[in-house]
């Protein structure tokens, strides 16, 4: 006769419990991955679309990176080392195409699944649930996000812009950009009401896009306005993928990551919610 | 007749859903059993939908009580939902894909193997007579057909339960017939079918037993021909007089030509009789030298219970 409790499982239950009550997350069947099968299924007859989102930083980078650059000179990339400006402003390039491909996705893709195919109505007719719509989704949008960065980074590499083995961790570190930006794409896409809401969005990532320390130091800001750019999430993404390109590791990035891990967890659990309150009336 | 007796796949008790202020199902009793096709008949607007998302786990009940394969939709909804299969009122085929590959991903959805997928996806196109459509693209397919893709993709995990929300509406004759037909097949494999339907012949086609909803409460239940016997008569006379308004034929019918009438329900265009002998009803109509313009002789349908029901019709 066995009728104690183990206490160590009793008191993981006790945990997971409270952590469920502070973090209140729809229901899931854990098959988020089916859903980024579909998505690459989808993209398996379509994968020029791919691209169209992954040339524009490429040709930033080539127009004011490598073109404006011979007339600016060298940039102080921060602690007083001096680099060409190409090579200052590709790392930010490299951000900005994870965050491209992820937001693409995120938001016109999913809006169209959302409103227009009513893809999820007939997913959560199966055992999956709004969680794992969220998870699989934006782990698609993260992929994507990370190919663009991957495809950047090959870019970059041809064109001698890359000054240190750090920049392999450039990819890993895209990779959270594009989770970070395809989960608060997602979240808000929840929030559109028609096609001319995605005008709001363009207003939002344009400005973040020039404004973020991607084409100029955070010191050539005014004084007042850089608390305003340290909080925008794209110059989070900047300075980590700059500073590990460049070959400039430095304790600060874990605050970056921190950030950028947060916003990604925070879109997660915002996005499921409202799939849940949207589709599961 | 509990929801511990593993024959009974659906109960529901004072089931309730509201939304706002509005109450769309008001407290309904329901039992299905396994391997029984199942009806909800009402018009539009009957609460009949809803009912069918709070069974299908992506609506939680607003009330009462409701278990799904002995299980609670609130704290199970994943493992039953792998046990249903739905045919949702609009096709939401995944058009960014193939026919074929809307087998394959659905089947994924559920877990099955990628081989297991093919092989039942292949069969499913059997099944619902798309073999030859397999990689084409589900835009240009008829009504009809989609209907059927749907169909065959509701039963991807081999359904204990397959939930049909208004599973022809918009198809024209010969395709109902056609899915018709395959809703029969599945019947004699076993499977548990769960349909609305605003169409009493669809009712009476498909359903051993079924309730009659109206504005969200179940007003009769029973097998098609049991509510017919209970709520009308044998037969039915119908007759339309030359004129704008059929009203004012309602007396010289019944108490005037002395025609034998349970009842008689006047509709806009036309006047029901409700008589154990229709051929008698008409004699006595002619007898009595009233002339309609058009005279109509039939058994009683769904539809006439649900007129003495409700005092309308199931299709406005």
């Amino acid at each position: 006769m066995t009728t104690a409790t183990p206490v160590p499982a009793a008191g993981r239950g006790a945990v997971l419990r409270a952590l469920a009550r502070a973090v209140p997350m729809p229901a899931g069947a854990g098959m988020a991955r089916m859903l980024v099968e579909r998505n690459a299924r989808v993209y398996r007859r379509g994968w020029l679309l791919l691209v169209s989102g992954f040339v524009e930083p490429v040709f930033y980078l080539f127009s004011l990176g490598v073109g404006l650059g011979a007339l600016v000179g060298d940039v102080d990339a921060g602690g007083g080392v001096l680099v060409p400006y190409a090579v200052f402003v590709a790392p930010a390039m490299l951000a900005s195409s994870a965050m491209n491909g992820a937001v693409f996705d995120s938001t016109f893709n999913v809006f169209f699944k959302l409103k227009y195919a009513r893809l999820y109505d007939s997913v959560l007719a199966t055992p999956l649930g709004p969680r794992d719509v969220a998870v699989g989704e934006i782990a698609w949008a993260q992929l994507r996000g990370g190919m663009y960065a991957v495809m950047f980074m090959l870019v970059m590499a041809a064109s001698g812009l890359l000054r240190s083995w750090w920049a392999l961790l450039a990819l890993p570190a895209a990779t959270l950009v594009g989770l970070a930006f395809a989960a608060v794409g997602m979240a808000a896409t929840t929030w559109m009401r028609s096609w001319q809401d995605f005008d709001l969005l363009n207003l939002v990532v344009l400005p973040m896009f020039l404004f973020s320390a991607t084409f100029f130091p955070l010191s050539t800001y005014p004084e007042g306005l850089q608390p305003v750019v340290r909080a925008l999430p794209l110059y989070h993404a900047v300075e980590l993928v700059r500073g590990l390109c460049l070959g400039l590791p430095d304790v600060s990035m874990l605050g970056h990551v921190a950030y950028l891990l947060v916003l990604g967890a925070g879109g997660v659990v915002v996005a499921a919610r409202r799939l849940d309150r949207l589709l599961l009336s | 007749m509990d929801a511990d007796d593993p024959e009974v796949l659906i109960s529901a008790r004072g089931l309730t859903k509201r939304f706002d202020d509005f109450t769309a199902v008001d407290g309904i009793d329901v039992d299905v059993r396994r391997g029984e096709a199942f009806g909800f008949l009402g018009p539009n607007g009957a609460g009949k939908s809803s009912t069918m998302r709070m069974v299908g786990c992506v609506s939680p009940p607003s009330g009462g009580e409701l278990r799904i394969l002995g299980l609670d939709p609130r704290t199970d909804g994943p493992r039953i939902r792998a046990r249903l299969g739905v045919v949702p009122q609009r096709d939401t085929l995944d058009e960014e894909l193939t026919v074929a590959e809307n087998l394959v991903v659905y089947a994924r959805y559920f877990g099955i193997s990628r081989k297991a997928a093919h092989a039942k996806a292949a069969e499913l196109l059997e099944f619902a007579q798309l073999a030859e459509r397999a990689g084409s693209r589900v835009e240009p397919l008829s009504g009809g057909m989609k209907r059927r893709l749907t169909i065959a993709r509701s039963l991807v995990n081999d359904p204990e339960i397959l939930l049909l929300d208004e599973p022809t509406t918009g198809l024209d004759p010969q395709a109902r017939h056609v899915l018709w037909d395959r809703l029969f097949r599945l019947k004699r494999q076993g499977v548990t079918l769960v349909l609305t339907t605003h169409y009493m012949d669809e009712a009476e086609q498909l359903c051993d037993r079924l309730v009659v909803m109206d504005a969200g409460r179940i007003v009769a239940e029973g097998s098609p021909r049991s509510l017919i016997e209970e709520h009308s008569s044998r037969e039915v006379l119908e007759l339309r007089f030359p004129d704008d308004d059929n009203a004012p034929w309602a007396g010289p019918v019944t108490t005037g030509a002395g025609v034998l009438a349970e009842r008689v329900e006047v509709l806009p265009d036309r006047l029901l009789v409700y008589t154990p002998d229709g051929d008698a009803a008409v004699q006595a109509v002619h007898a009595a030298g009233l002339r309609p313009s058009s005279v109509l002789v039939r058994r009683s349908t769904l539809e006439d219970v649900f007129l003495h029901l409700t005092g309308r019709l199931l299709v406005d």
